[in-house]
């Protein structure tokens, strides 16, 4: 049965960090206003949202495998509590603080009617940070992804959330400032107009 | 060139009886000499009176909006007496006397000129509402006359809610309310969404009202004297004197306290032929002259040709002018003062002041027509203040009423024989973010 | 109770979810922000509007009662 539960735990893992990365990912895409190709608008929004409550149930399932496996001993606290546990402390601990950040952003979004717009924001920009911190977890803790396909596998990952935060903040750099937002529409109409 | 010159009424009526003028004093008065005419201002210590009388008069507030003022006075009240959760009941009040319009001088010369009148006002509102925050808000800093006058009155005790003074940037904007509270809050002076409006929800969240400070004045005097002196000029459905603007042909500006309901043509004329009217500012009306040459300053009159009296701005254009050319230079200064907060006015302003420009100048599209209109469809009600909605009702008025002009442009001809700017526009436009701090 | 849609066109981006979700009340203009029908919302759209509200990437979107 152990076994069973270590397996579970692994797989369940390894799952979740695609499915985060892709969370990131459509979540970069929504702020751009980018589209999915063939789907429509809000296809990108939902799938974001609904890819990221997915990812916390892959977690929770991840976590509770992990505690369920005596082999180990490993305390349901230190799925929030970074260093509660023994095993691996510093690799778990970093997962508690990945998913600590998760479950943060999950609740200021479902409250964000009622909440602060600068501070929904802030929480929600912490995701730069729990992914790379998730992702520091899960090569530190898992064997699996340390060699061979898998390991490629994480990499191709790092890749992906590289260039979609790369290209995030080009777009920031690039962003016309409000106080000069008239005068960007004034050039671009008039050069609009050059070129009839 | 302009001058500014006071005018008073000739033969100078007592103040106490119906006559003008009843705001602006030939020289500055001190503390001293407003005392003197005035005596204090009578505080009522009871709530709710004062809030009648100004009922009673029929006062709209004068700095553009012609909002009926115990209205406001009386919401501002009532929410800091009710106060939503988590308030704890303040409320604050503010005299605006950031007028904005490049081509209005009048609260400026209020301020020199009659300085405690306007400060009497803020203190008679603080009390009605039963605030204890006060703030004047002015796009220059305070000039000496109002100083003293908050000096003197410090010294002898007369004001019983201290006043901040806040300096508003010279954006357009800046004197539009929640902008006002935005700046007063320590931000730029850019609007924010309503609701909440600020008379619910203002400065740090309490109740805020804000007043333009000819209104203040205006209740300083019905303090004193009654809603039925402040009936005795004007029409009974727009009782009252306003202070206005005016631009004659001869291109002075010169400020003019006048009776609702006079002739605009007594106030415009000085013998120049005229072809056009201009009324209510930049976010105004044009009117056509010899059609509205019977039209008188009230908005039930003003309102038959879709204009408004807004806050007394009133230009006369002289017949060897290009009125669409002062319409063009006028849009292009609204659309570069847009806040570009808002999708539909940062994108709609700045092409139809091109477009404009484009009717403006030697020969234009057929296309170009056809896009103004449209845009201007698709800006009004759009924004999350009434800056697209203004400068479309003063471009579709440029429109219609140098139509002729329009047609002569699309020819290559241009009827003006002196090109000279006429209409007062500030140079540049803003580029930073301090610029709107 | 009638309720209308308002957008907060400050908050507003045009991602344009909103006319997706909601064509019959919503339209997109030339530069991609919502033209919202100013009326009250027909009962049969209320829950493709609550659904529109709630979709909004920049929460710029709002059902009010009159």
């Amino acid at each position: 049965m152990n076994t069973a539960f270590w397996y579970a735990s692994r797989a369940t893992g390894i799952v979740a960090l695609l499915l985060l990365t892709a969370v990131l990912v459509l979540g970069i895409l929504v702020n751009r206003q980018g589209r999915l190709p063939g789907l429509p608008r809000f296809a990108v929004t939902d799938l974001h949202r609904n890819l990221s409550l997915l990812s916390v149930a892959f977690i929770v399932v991840h976590v509770l495998t992990a505690v369920a496996d005596t082999y180990v001993h490993i305390p349901l606290i230190s799925a929030v509590v970074p260093f509660a546990s023994g095993y691996e402390r510093l690799w778990l601990a970093l997962g508690a603080v990945s998913l600590d950040i998760m479950l943060a952003m999950i609740v200021t979004s479902l409250l964000r009617g009622r909440l602060n717009r600068i501070l929904w924001r802030a929480v929600h920009l912490l995701a730069y940070a729990s992914w790379p911190v998730a992702f520091a977890h899960s090569i530190g803790s898992s064997k699996d992804l340390q060699q061979g396909w898998m390991l490629g596998l994480a990499v191709a990952c790092a890749m992906i959330v590289a260039v979609a935060a790369i290209w995030r903040l080009a777009h920031a750099a690039r962003q016309v400032p409000r106080a000069r937002r008239v005068a960007a529409i004034f050039a671009q109409h008039r050069a609009g107009q050059v070129t009839r | 060139m302009t001058t500014v010159v006071n005018q008073p009424a000739p033969g100078g009526a007592a103040r106490q009886a119906a006559g003008l003028p009843r705001l602006l004093p030939a020289a500055p008065e001190d503390l001293r000499a407003h005392l003197a005419r005035y005596g204090p201002a009578p505080y009522r210590n009871q709530a709710g009176a004062f809030i009648a009388d100004v009922e009673a008069s029929g006062l709209t507030g004068r700095g553009g909006a012609a909002f009926p003022v115990h209205r406001k006075l009386a919401a501002v009240a009532r929410a800091g007496v009710r106060p939503a959760r988590g308030q704890q009941g303040r409320t604050v009040v503010v005299a605006n006397g950031a007028e904005s319009e490049p081509a209005s001088r009048k609260d400026e010369l209020l301020l020199q000129l009659a300085p405690n009148l306007v400060l009497d006002g803020l203190q008679l509102t603080a009390e009605a509402v039963g605030a204890a925050e006060a703030h004047l808000y002015l796009h220059y800093a305070p000039g000496p006359q109002i100083l003293r006058a908050l000096a003197e009155r410090a010294a002898r005790g007369l004001d019983r809610v201290a006043v901040t003074i806040t300096q508003a940037p010279p954006r357009f904007l800046a004197g539009q309310e929640t902008a006002v509270v935005n700046r007063l809050a320590g931000g730029p002076a850019l609007p924010t969404f309503q609701p909440p409006r600020v008379s619910e929800r203002g400065l740090g969240g309490a109740p805020t009202l804000v007043q333009n400070v000819e209104t203040l004045a205006h209740l300083a005097l019905i303090a004193r004297y009654g809603p039925r002196w402040f009936r005795a000029v004007g029409t009974v459905t727009e009782p009252g004197s306003m202070l206005t603007t005016i631009y004659r042909p001869d291109g002075k500006a010169h400020v003019r306290e006048a009776a609702i309901g006079t002739p605009l043509q007594t106030l415009l004329d000085d013998g120049a032929e005229v072809q056009a009217w201009l009324v209510g500012g930049y976010h105004g009306t044009w009117l056509p002259v010899p059609d509205a040459a019977g039209i008188t300053l009230d908005n039930a009159s003003l309102g038959r040709f879709r204009a408004a009296a807004g806050a007394g701005v009133l230009a006369a254009l002289p017949s060897g002018r290009c009125g669409l050319t002062e319409a063009a230079r006028v849009t292009r200064y609204l659309a570069a003062e847009s806040a570009g907060q808002c999708g539909p006015c940062l994108n709609g302003l700045p092409r139809i002041a091109a477009a404009l420009a484009e009717l403006a100048g030697s020969g234009h599209r057929r296309q170009t027509l056809t896009d103004l209109k449209r845009w201007s469809g698709l800006v009004e009600g759009r924004g999350a203040c009434n800056h697209p909605d203004g400068t479309v009702r003063f471009v579709r008025s440029a429109l219609a009423v140098f139509e002729p002009e329009i047609q002569r442009h699309a020819r290559g001809h241009c009827s003006a024989r002196d090109r000279a700017p006429f209409l007062p526009l500030p140079p540049g436009m803003p580029t930073s973010e301090e610029d709107w701090n | 109770m009638a309720e209308t849609l308002r957008v907060n066109p400050i908050q507003c981006t045009g991602h344009g979810v909103c006319a997706e979700l909601l064509p019959e009340l919503v339209t997109l203009d030339e530069w991609g922000y919502p033209v919202i029908d100013p009326g009250p919302v027909p009962p049969v759209l209320d829950r493709d509007a609550r659904r529109a509200v709630s979709a909004c990437p920049a929460l710029a979107l709002r059902l009010v009662s009159r």
